[in-house]
This record gives C-alpha cells, structure tokens and sequence, in this order.
C-alpha cells in the first residue's frame, strides 16, 4: 500500500470500523476499559507534578528540620527545630510582621481600588465597552513583571514624573510631607515603604480585579433596584447587598494579592528600603550564606500563612467565585 | 439611587477611569522612554527624543543571546506544558473517580504557592540530586508552572465538549484515536492554541522561579533583572523593556480572540 492509500484508509477508517493493528487493540482496550485510559491519560502529569514538583517541595521542607554549624557552616542532617526557634529571633520575626503587614494592605488597598472597575465591567459595560474592560485588564495582568516594576522606577525617581507632575500643581510640599513621616517615608519614593505599597498594589490589582468582576457578574440587576426601591440610599445598598455578595469575589483575589506579597522578593529590593521581605530573606540565606535550613523554615511561613487563609477563605464560599 | 439605572454614577465612572489609567499609563510610559535622549537619569519630560538606542540595542550581542534563550525555553516549555495540560484536563473533565480534587489541586499548587518557594525547591532538589545548571533545569521549572494554564482553558472547553459527541463518533464505527483526531481536536483546538500562547507568555517574562533554576545563563527578563539592580546603560534597557511588552501583547490579544466566547476567563489562573 503506497503512502497516499493509507492516508485514504485512515480517512476512511472514520466512517468503517478499523480493521485491527496495534491501534485498534489499544483502541478497543480503551472502550472496554476506561480505567486504562484514564490511568494513561493521569500518568504523565501526575508523575511530572508529583516528582518534579511535590518531590522538591518535600526536600526543602525536610531540610528545614536541618540545622546549619555555626562554626563550620556545614549543613548538619539531623532531626532538628533549632531552625524553626530561630525564626522568632527578634530580627526574623520582626520580617515577617513586616511582609505580613505589607501583604494586608495591599490587599486592602487593592481591593479598594480594584472594586469600581470590577463593578462597572460587570454591571454598565455592555458590547464593545465590555470587550475593552476585559483587554484593558487582561493586558495589564500578562504584561511582563519587570517591565511594570521598571516603569514603577521611571515614575517614582526623585527627577520623574509623579514629582514633576506634583510640581505643577504646586503639591510639591504634600509630598515633602509624606516623605518626612517615620516609618512609610525615606529619602524618595523609590526607596520607601510607600513606593514598595503602590508597587505591591499596581502589579497584583489585575489579579483582585478579575474574581470581583466574576462575583459581581452573578448578582441581578433587579436586586439593587429593588433595594433602592425598599428606601435603601446608595451607601446602604453598598453595605448590605452589593458588598455581602461580592464578598467571595474578594476573597478569592485576597489569596492571590496575599500569596504574592508574601512571595515576592524582586519589588522590595529594586523599590524600597533595605530592610527584609520574607523573600528577600530566603534568598539571601539560600545564597550567599549558604544556610538553606533556614532558607527553607522562612519558606514554610508563607505557606502556613497561605493554609490557614486559605481554610478560612473556603468558609466564606471564595472558590466558587475563582 | 435613580430609577434609570442603566446609567451609571458620575463617581462610579470617576473611579473606574481612574483605575484604568492607574494600570495603563506606566506601561505607556516605557513607550515614551524608549525615545528619550537622556542617558544617566530617569528625568521627566524627556529633554529630546531619537531613535538611537533602538540600534545601539539592536547591535548588542548579550540582548540576542538572552532573547534567544528566552524564546528556546517558552517553546519547549509550552510544548511540555501543552501534553502535560491536556492529558489531565481530558482525565478530569471525562469521568469522576477517588484523588480527582487531589489532582486537580496538584496542577494549581505550583502557581498558588508563591513563586519563591517553587523556585527554591527546585533549586535545593537540583543541589540534592547534583544535577548541574543548564537550560534544561530552566525548563523543568518553567514547564511546572506552565501546565496550570493550558489546564484551565482545556478544562472549560472540554466542559462544553458534549459527551453524546464522542459516543456518537464510536458509534459511527470511529476508534479512539479517530475520535480524537476527528471530533475533540477540532472542538478544544483554539483553547489549547490560547492556553499555549499564554503559557508562552507566562514563561517567557518569568523571572522568580528562573532566578532559582538558572546558572549561567541569561534569559530576557534575568538580564533585565541585572540592568534594574546595576543600571549601566539605561537607554538599552528601556528600549528592551519597549520591545517585552510588544511581545507580550501579542500572544494576549491572540488568546483573546481565540477564546473569547469561552464559558471562562482564559487567564484567570495565572
């Protein structure tokens, strides 16, 4: 049989029964046993995932409950919570409140800001308008990271824009002000606290912006009219229908702005101070220090910070809104 | 509130143009300063604009290199991520049996968890196992993180794939493969076209996990990394910065069109 006729036979083979072969015993194995199938389908991603990835996850965690030799620097492979008690080292602990804190708020404010968008998207835009909403919020969400976190550096330099920008409307001094507070100011915007928070909020808001719209997306028009009808003014209508119902959409983006905060080490260390990020810790001791047991017991935070938000997130019904 | 609800709010309005310009002017920025005749300072308003830099940045040689390991590691990790993605969106989608929400699980775990803690993983592995640096490790963790997005947008198309269709194909006489290749490849083609591309973009700009799984080499966004921490020459940065996002565009607004009467949000995994 010459190429061309069994492309004809296989075209065929659509329409007529195939006629056995090694295809059509595995085929037939497939129909009588789906089982077979399903396994087969399983076994690649589950072994990619479960040994490349869970296999990973789990030798870190082991090496956690190593200790590091204070004097050598070798690393000592016996059971061990040394480790762990060294987290609530003051200076440790005082990151992780830190990155905690920061995490909250930008949470927070990017609900905050995120809302507006996400309400008008699922209740006013219509056709071309709501074709425009989604690509205007897509694009933000997949363009590159670090171009974003650059663009940030471009606008928060001392000689940039957002300074000249408040020149011009003579609110020079309003920063001035914000930048001699203790705490969230510094020399400029790029190396404080605040320039890290509007980082945090801008490069993680697609991601609050899009489980809100979601939410939103399911509540009916009438039951705000009907609200408004019952006597509710805007602001009641807000607190008692709107915000209850669009409540697992924002706790399904909180995961997402919460989880990111906490991992990321990259913003914090080109916009903002030079004290820690949970991050920027990990990977200092995984790296110069070499001391990956204790690397690996910061890393553990996130993820016990990650569990219990997540238990609690599941409560008020977030997942039904990712 | 008004009866004429159709309409909305001034503030409303106010605040949704805020926060669509909040998201979109940095990035038109980096448009602006791409051009810009300044060279040691990030000054506003740019004293002079030309289009220098754009062939300074085209005859450098470490850029290219960088592009094109980028490019090398997204393909290949798309392709993995591809077959790994549609393989256990077909399982999940097709039949219910006892470790389904563990799996299912398992596929989101590597982009829930923060990035660092995949990154660091993989890294201590690798030292663990004494597998030296090389693109590959790269793609190992690239392709880990890839699989959730070709996953998600499979396992929405494949929801709306009827099962009487693929009964109907049997009974017509057609195997397994045939009805593979004849009835479900044509109905989840564009969804795995979309999570491809997105999947290529995801790999493409990853920078956490890459930094962690790298030796060596450069790919794009770890060169950028380098330039954001040491700058040496800011011109050629803005102007690879320029061309990252028109390269990024341009797979989203493909997957956009390819899935935009999908039942669900192509990237809302991410």
């Amino acid at each position: 049989m010459s190429a061309a006729d069994a492309t004809a036979g296989r075209a065929a083979g659509a329409i007529l029964p195939e006629t056995g072969g090694f295809g059509g015993a595995l085929s037939d194995l497939f129909w009588r046993r789906p089982k077979v199938l399903l396994l087969l389908m399983l076994l690649p991603p589950v072994l990619w995932l479960g040994v490349v990835y869970l296999g990973s996850l789990f030798a870190l965690l082991l090496q956690s409950f190593f200790s590091i030799d204070e004097f050598s620097g070798l690393i000592n492979r016996e059971f061990t919570l040394k480790t762990y008690a060294e987290l609530f080292r003051p200076a440790n602990l005082d990151i992780i409140m830190r990155t905690v804190t920061m995490a909250a708020c930008v949470t927070i404010a990017s609900a905050i800001v995120a809302f507006p968008i996400a309400y008008y998207a699922a209740r006013y835009a219509r056709g071309k308008w709501k074709a425009l909403f989604y690509i205007g919020i897509m694009l933000p969400l997949w363009s590159s990271y670090l171009v974003k976190v650059y663009a940030w550096k471009l606008i928060l330099a001392k000689e940039g824009i957002l300074t000249w920008f408040l020149g011009k409307l003579h609110l020079q001094w309003l920063l001035d002000a914000w930048l001699s507070l203790p705490i969230v100011g510094g020399n400029s915007l790029s190396v404080s606290f605040t320039g890290t928070f509007i980082v945090f909020v801008y490069v993680w808001l697609p991601f609050m912006i899009l489980p809100i719209q979601a939410a939103l997306e399911r509540v009916p028009g009438n039951l705000i009219e009907a609200s408004s009808d019952l006597g509710a003014n805007p602001a009641q209508t807000f607190r008692n229908v709107l915000f209850p119902l669009a409540l697992p959409g924002i706790v399904a983006g909180s995961i997402f702005t919460f989880s990111l905060t906490l991992g990321d080490y990259i913003i914090p260390q080109i916009i903002g101070t030079s004290r820690l990020f949970i991050g920027q810790a990990v990977y200092a001791h995984q790296g110069t220090a070499g001391n990956i047991p204790l690397a690996a017991a910061f890393t553990v935070v996130p993820i016990v910070v990650m569990g219990f938000y997540l238990w609690g997130a599941k409560r008020l019904g977030a997942f039904d809104a990712l | 509130m008004r009866s004429d609800l159709q309409r909305a709010p001034l503030s409303l309005k106010v605040a949704a143009t805020a926060g669509l310009l909040f998201l979109h002017v940095p990035i038109l920025l980096i448009f602006v300063y791409a051009f810009t005749t300044e060279e040691k300072s990030y000054q506003w308003p740019p004293p002079g604009f030309t289009t220098q830099w754009l062939a300074v940045t085209w005859n450098r040689g470490d850029v290219w290199q960088a592009l094109g390991l980028s490019v090398q590691v997204a393909a290949i990790s798309t392709v993995i991520a591809l077959v790994l993605g549609t393989l256990c969106a077909a399982a999940i989608s097709g039949s219910r049996f006892f470790g389904r929400e563990v799996i299912s699980l398992l596929v989101i775990l590597p982009i829930a968890l923060p990035g660092i803690i995949t990154g660091i993983s993989l890294r201590s592995a690798f030292n663990l196992m004494e597998i030296p640096f090389s693109m590959w490790t790269i793609i190992l963790g690239h392709a880990t993180f890839c699989v959730v997005v070709v996953y998600n947008n499979a396992v929405a198309r494949f929801r709306r794939v009827s099962g009487s269709l693929v009964e109907a194909s049997m009974d017509l006489g057609a195997n397994s493969f045939q009805t593979f290749r004849y009835c479900i490849l044509p109905n989840i083609g564009t969804a795995l076209v979309a999570g491809g591309m997105l999947a290529f973009a995801l790999s493409f700009d990853e920078v956490i996990v890459t930094t962690f799984t790298a030796g060596q080499q450069q790919t794009l966004p770890i060169w950028m990394l380098e330039e954001l921490v040491r700058p040496r020459q800011r011109p050629v940065t803005n102007v690879v910065a320029m061309v990252v996002v028109l390269v990024t565009l341009l797979p989203i607004l493909a997957a956009y069109y390819l899935t935009r009467d999908g039942d669900q949000i192509a990237g809302s995994g991410k």
